[in-house]
């Protein structure tokens, strides 16, 4: 007896091979020759591509990324975990509402919401002309690193709000009333119970925000201005402006060695493996 | 009322505006084994939850210890709760499990793992304490549940029908486990469970409950056999009821013949229900008896035999170790102890 269910696989196999694998390979391929190797019997390898890469100038902007990412996580947590929370205590007949409205703003262009923010915070933007009208002194705040801050954060803030209320709601309840039971209030009850049980929601969450907003271009393109490049315009402006595919991929390569690092260490956390970190 | 621990005054809860338990008055006292048994959505286990404190009784008082407890929190009673599917912190090991409660009241160390130790042997789970949740069997968490709520010493255990998710032979083994514990803890326990003869093993008192309302509340063998009403008798064990009529005092016609009974105080001529228990009827050679049937069916249960005896128009169930095959004629007797009567329901 043959299983021939295997052949359905065939078509995905298939459009893994040309969408994921031959690109990844190609990147590979790119950042591991010189620019000049034009043609399959030209081809020169060299290291030159990473080597140039770990200099102080092209470092920095790699620290400044993770940096950046990592505040704007760590601020989408502290926003999210209680948005989250406040979603599942809700009645079920708003909760749906609730969660619509988190998920809205996703519906539109991710370009449209950043321009958007730009004629907000812009010096002749609604914010300063409302300062203005208070009889304020106009403050700058596009092209900051803040701008570019509040733009990652209202950008991801969903991917950190969700994966949490879903830990959160899936929770038992009688597990919950089984601590009240036991002497627990509800602090007690939360820190004991309730937060270690929505670990595998938050790391989630860390991870589905961590991950955009580290290689991120547009958000800092736009609300950053020049003040804070980012790796991920940086790779843009090798491959658009500069032309260098060579280059532009090894930071690609070296990119996705840390991210695929920094998920090994959040697994290392996730005890239940029930969180997001396994998907790397 | 004295030494009651618990006592529940004229308690009515409804939910979405549908009365879930009606006028519940009752008291347990100290030391006692209470079963509330009925069918699904009865009322036991929303019963249960107001003594817990998890639901509030929309009218009168819930007293423990002769205080009234309505408006106390769960987490400030003196009592805790083993829940239905165990509800063990599957975050946390063993021993932290059953740790949980002693931590919150922020007992040193050593006498956190002297406690908890001391339960684990007592549940047969010592070198369990490391395990995770998630790598016992059912019976194990059944333990670990009953453990995490004991080792906290409350003056009363609540148990949301813990044995359900459970196999025949260990629901027995634990039936008695339990009982013997109670006994040797000296611990009021309230136990619900639909199962009669879990109640009727276990209990010291029975509280027999149908759409919130207590039908019957007594000792194991004052509820099986003195039913106070249709639904108990044929809620606790099987049994025929027919419909009779009272001649005189001690004295009843069924299915048109009279039998001599133990119950007076009816009206002459008023009709009632009669209860045999399948237990109490025996076989006799045809001709003998004081009712007549034909065999319609017979199974082997083991222990006895459970026929279907038609006599008189009536289909009489009975439990037998005397054996009739099927189609033979038999005769029914009964003595006037196995006559049960009860007054009409509504």
């Amino acid at each position: 007896m043959k299983d021939r269910t295997k052949y359905f696989a065939y078509p995905y196999v298939v459009w893994i091979i040309i969408f994921i694998a031959l690109p990844m390979f190609l990147v590979l391929l790119y950042s591991v020759t010189t620019k000049e190797s034009n043609g399959l019997t030209t081809i020169h390898f060299t290291w030159e591509n990473f080597r140039s890469f770990f200099q102080p100038i092209y470092l920095n902007i790699l620290w400044d990324s993770i940096y950046l990412a990592a505040v704007s996580t760590a601020i989408c947590l502290v926003l999210g975990y209680p948005a989250a929370y406040i979603i599942s205590k809700t009645h079920e007949s708003k909760r749906n509402t609730l969660l619509f409205l988190c998920i809205l703003p996703m519906w539109m262009n991710m370009l449209l919401r950043t321009y958007a923010w730009m004629t907000i915070l812009g010096n002749n933007g609604i914010l300063n002309n409302i300062f203005a009208f208070l009889g304020l002194p106009k403050v700058n705040m596009l092209y900051t690193r803040g701008a570019t801050i509040m733009g990652m954060v209202y950008n991801f803030i969903p991917f950190m709000i969700l994966p949490i209320y879903t830990a959160l709601s899936k929770m038992d309840k009688a597990v919950l009333e089984a601590a009240d039971d036991l002497g627990a209030n509800k602090r007690t009850k939360f820190i004991k119970v309730i937060l270690p049980l929505s670990m595998p929601g938050v790391i989630s969450g860390i991870i589905m925000v961590f991950m955009p907003a580290v290689s991120t271009f547009i958000i800092p393109q736009l609300l950053g201005g020049n003040k804070s490049m980012m790796i991920g315009n940086l790779v843009e402006k090798l491959f658009i402006l500069n032309g260098d595919w060579n280059f532009g991929s090894a930071i690609s390569i070296v990119m996705m060695v840390i991210i695929l690092l920094s998920m090994s260490i959040m697994n290392k956390f996730d005890v239940d493996k029930e969180g997001g970190a396994r998907l790397w | 009322m004295d030494n009651a621990i618990i006592q529940l005054n004229h308690i009515t809860k409804k939910f979405d505006g549908e009365i879930v338990l009606d006028d519940i008055t009752l008291s347990v006292k100290e030391n006692e084994f209470v079963t509330f048994l009925g069918p699904s959505g009865c009322g036991k286990t929303t019963t249960l939850r107001i003594i817990g404190g998890f639901e509030r009784p929309d009218e009168g008082e819930v007293y423990f210890d002769g205080q009234l407890i309505n408006d106390i929190p769960p987490f400030k009673r003196q009592l805790n709760t083993v829940f239905q599917k165990y509800a063990l912190f599957p975050h946390l090991n063993v021993y932290e499990n059953i740790a949980f409660g002693l931590r919150i009241k922020k007992m040193d160390e050593k006498t956190i793992s002297a406690k908890v130790e001391r339960m684990l042997e007592l549940f047969n789970l010592k070198n369990y304490g490391k395990r995770r949740i998630d790598q016992l069997s059912g019976g194990q968490q059944q333990r670990i549940a009953i453990a995490r709520a004991l080792v906290n010493e409350p003056k009363v255990l609540l148990l949301d029908e813990p044995l359900g998710a459970l196999d025949l032979k260990l629901r027995k083994e634990m039936q008695h486990e339990l009982k013997a514990m109670q006994k040797q803890l000296g611990i009021t326990f309230i136990y619900v469970t639909h199962d009669q003869e879990e109640a009727l093993t276990m209990s010291d008192t029975i509280v027999v409950m149908n759409e919130g309302i207590i039908q019957q509340m007594g000792s194991p063998i004052d509820i099986y056999n003195e039913p106070e009403n249709a639904f108990v008798a044929d809620f606790i064990g099987e049994s025929n009821i027919l419909d009779g009529v009272m001649i005189d005092d001690y004295l009843v016609e069924i299915l048109g013949k009279k039998f001599e009974c133990l119950d007076s105080g009816f009206g002459r001529g008023e009709e009632v229900d009669v209860v045999i228990r399948p237990e109490d009827l025996d076989l006799t050679p045809a001709g003998e008896g004081k009712l007549e049937g034909i065999v319609k069916s017979v199974i082997f249960k083991g222990v006895h035999y459970e026929m279907d005896i038609e006599a008189n128009g009536y289909e009489f169930l009975v439990h037998s170790t005397d054996m009739a095959p099927v189609g033979t004629s038999v005769g029914l007797t009964l003595t006037p102890d196995d006559i049960h009567i009860m007054k009409k329901g509504d």
